[in-house]
């Protein structure tokens, strides 16, 4: 099943990798292959809007261009809104001292500000206000807490609306071919354990599909079979000097930083055999190449969302 | 014990700086290299300057926990065998390297453990339902523990230096402003309400509409649940707040140094700078900034991107004249001699990035070190060493 055609896909990763860069790519992607689309950043100090180069986002979405929509979660608003909408207590949203103090609450007890969170972003694919909702969620150590959060809320409280708004949500999250988490990596060593580890906990403490891995920052391989013994003669003295004369400076340089792009490539690969062997079969794997760019907006957005539709096989 | 000298003038570099303090706190965003930089920092230290080195850390990935012989989990501080040291080609260091790991749950049975009135209270809020979910989650818990934790063992005085890495935090504020937090939130009105309905029958007619809506949303067992468990923490709260107020004043104190690790990309330079403006505008003593995977200066050579881009332009006939010297086939040497030219441009467009993210970065802080990108990956102490030496002087 094609990543797109689900309705909520939780982009994740260690920090740093790219979840951000490769949410908008998402996004971006799904809305010009006309599906109606909402990007949303959990952490609502995030930097998804400079990959749109957009002010910033908030609670309430807002559409960048045809099809695209983008938010950023904030618990206390959503906390309203669920109140409202969905407890039908719109009174009580409204009074500030009491939603302070819900605040509070949820601070202290485990799974409330979670619940609140996964519950916005599961009522707004209940009720097909998108068709797909893409999540800049919160790192690999965090999203299983997340997701887990329904079953945590059911185990702690045994009565009342709350309880149960945990059984459709649950519905929602557990069917792979609504919902799925794409875990992006690079191919380093803490990024491929985390991934690994985070697919043995995403089977045991939830009931999300793993959707995809995407490894990011990919460097382009630089010499074909063969054309490394080539590359390697070009520090004979003889040959060295020859192309000195010709572009009338020393080619060490040049030399040195191939041989760095090779050796750093060689180590990657090594980190990817171990992220394939690691991850099971079905799971679709996905490339995205390091982008060589001065800055990063909506220009390198747009292509790791080329590079993205060639990996889903558009 | 190694004498550790104060120099009076500002600290030049880190080997001075560390010289000179008691706690070095190494902070940045996700997959800087925190753990990493904070772990070479102490295997420096504890080679260089002698005394007993501690580093505390978090979450090192495993072929590095390993080599600091962290195999297990729990939070003992075990010392880094002196055959490892001359594994690395350094048989005489001249102090002590240990190393922790954060064990947080572990962490918090001692805090509670120490902070109950008895044994008994102790082992009925170890019991509750809700602690091990709380103790795992509430008010950036993983964040104060890590902090507990340091003053913990910089109370015991058994080490000369600490080095601590850092949980990967969105906020700067998040770790500086827990012990605080914590300690607002156990004296907080809002707590003392929520369980006085547990305590006594008075329920003050302000806050009556928050207990209905509460108990229909939320269930009152829950609620109960969560007020007992509130209502046995309190029994701690005094030695709670002190110590809390205690591990603050530690962090701000100034034998504590703060290190702002970052790379030079855009996000986690752009959350450097914010980092490098709360620590300052809040008076801590933010004294260096490591930047980390910092590519080759070469790359930064305006004359030799020129010559690049004449290698890959006059591929051909470069070629060709290669060729003749080497006996290779002259299509092959044209694609490579083209590959090394644009590389080298690619890698220079990343470069110069760089060079203006650290024009706007080094600005703050007294020492900036920079630390190399390594091909390679660095999982051992030879490795933490190699890069050590690279921003130590
Ligand atoms: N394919 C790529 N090539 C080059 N640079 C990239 C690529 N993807 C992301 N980056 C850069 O890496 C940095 C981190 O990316 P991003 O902010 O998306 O990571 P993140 O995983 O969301 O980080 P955090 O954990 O802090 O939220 C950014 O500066 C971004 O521009
Ligand atoms: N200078 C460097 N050159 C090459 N690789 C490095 C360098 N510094 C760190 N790394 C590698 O980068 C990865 C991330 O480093 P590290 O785990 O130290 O980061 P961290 O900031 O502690 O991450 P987290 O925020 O997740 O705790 C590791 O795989 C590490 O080996
Ligand atoms: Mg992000
Ligand atoms: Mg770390």
């Amino acid at each position: 099943m094609n990543l797109l055609d689900r309705k909520l896909v939780f982009v994740t990763g260690k920090g740093g990798v790219g979840k951000t860069a490769v949410t908008a790519a998402l996004g971006l992607l799904a809305a010009e292959r006309g599906k109606r689309t909402l990007v949303c950043e959990v952490d609502s100090k995030g930097n998804l809007a400079d990959f749109f180069e957009t002010g910033p986002t908030s609670f309430e979405e807002r559409e960048l261009q045809p099809n695209l929509w983008a938010m950023s979660m904030d618990t206390e608003a959503s906390l309203k809104q669920y109140l409202q909408l969905q407890l039908k207590l719109g009174l009580v949203a409204r009074i500030g001292p009491l939603a302070r103090m819900f605040d509070f609450v949820a601070t202290a007890a485990p799974g409330v500000k979670e619940i609140v969170t996964v519950g916005k972003l599961c009522w707004e694919v209940r009720e097909r206000h998108y068709d797909l909702v893409v999540v800049d969620a919160a790192p690999t150590g965090h999203i299983v807490g997340q997701l887990a959060a329904p079953q945590a809320i059911n185990g702690l409280i045994q009565v009342g609306p709350v309880r149960q708004q945990t059984g459709w949500m649950l519905d929602i999250l557990g069917n792979p071919r609504t919902t799925g988490v794409a875990i992006v990596t690079t191919a380093e060593e803490m990024p491929v354990n985390e991934t690994i580890e985070l697919q043995g906990r995403l089977q045991a403490e939830t009931n999300v599909d793993l959707a995809a891995v995407i490894v990011n920052r990919v460097l382009p391989e630089l010499f074909g079979r063969g054309e490394e013994e080539v590359f390697e003669r070009l520090w004979d003295p003889e040959v060295s000097s020859l192309l000195e004369d010709e572009i009338g400076g020393s080619v060490e340089p040049l030399l040195e930083g191939a041989r760095m792009a090779v050796t750093l490539r060689r180590t990657r690969a090594e980190h990817l055999e171990r992220l394939r062997d690691g991850i099971e079969a079905g799971v679709p794997m996905l490339y995205l190449p390091y982008l060589f760019a001065r800055s990063h907006g909506l220009r390198s957005t747009r292509q790791l969302a080329e590079a993205l539709s060639a990996e889903l096989g558009f | 014990m190694a004498a550790r000298t104060k120099p009076e003038a500002e600290p030049t570099s880190l080997e001075s700086l560390l010289a000179a303090k008691e706690i070095a706190v190494f902070c940045g965003s996700g997959g800087v290299g925190k753990t990493t930089t904070a772990a070479a920092a102490a295997a420096m230290a504890a080679v260089k300057l002698g005394g007993k080195v501690l580093v505390l850390t978090v979450d090192p990935a495993k072929r590095l926990a390993n080599a600091l012989g962290l195999q297990g989990f729990g939070n003992e501080e075990m010392r880094v065998p002196v055959s490892a040291f001359k594994a690395a080609g350094q048989p005489h260091p001249r102090g002590e390297l240990w190393a922790a790991m954060l064990d947080t749950k572990q962490s918090w049975d001692n805090l509670v453990r120490r902070h109950a009135p008895d044994p008994a209270t102790a082992a009925r809020i170890l019991e509750n339902p809700l602690y091990q979910n709380i103790s795992g989650r509430f008010v950036q818990s993983h964040e104060y523990i890590a902090m507990e934790r340091l003053y913990e063992l910089h109370s015991e005085g058994n080490f000369d230096l600490i080095v601590v890495d850092t949980p990967p935090t969105r906020n700067a504020l998040d770790f500086i402003e827990a012990p605080e937090r914590m300690a607002e939130f156990f004296s907080s009105r809002l707590l003392r309400l929520l369980i006085v309905p547990y305590r006594s029958r008075v329920v003050n007619l302000a806050s009556r509409p928050f207990y209905q809506v509460a108990d229909r949303i939320l269930g009152s067992q829950f609620l109960q649940d969560i007020a007992e468990f509130f209502i046995l923490f309190q029994t701690m709260y005094a030695g709670f707040v002190q110590r809390s107020q205690a591990v603050a004043r530690l962090l701000r104190d100034n034998r504590t140094t703060f290190v702002v690790v970052t790379t030079l990309e855009a996000a986690p330079a752009h959350e450097a700078e914010y980092f490098i403006d709360v620590l300052t505008a809040k008076k801590f003593h933010l004294d260096a900034l490591v930047l980390n995977k910092v590519l080759p200066s070469y790359f930064n050579d305006e004359a030799a991107a020129t010559r690049a881009m004449l290698l890959t332009d006059r591929a051909p006939e470069l070629a060709a004249k290669v060729a003749g010297v080497t006996g290779d086939d002259s299509a092959q040497v044209e694609r490579v001699l083209a590959e090394v030219g644009e590389s080298f441009c690619n890698f220079g467009v990343v470069a110069q990035r760089e060079a203006s993210q650290r024009a706007v970065l080094s600005a703050a802080p007294a020492v900036v070190a920079s630390v190399p990108y390594f091909e390679t990956d660095i999982y051992d102490l030879d490795g933490l060493l190699r890069l050590g030496e690279k921003f130590w002087t």
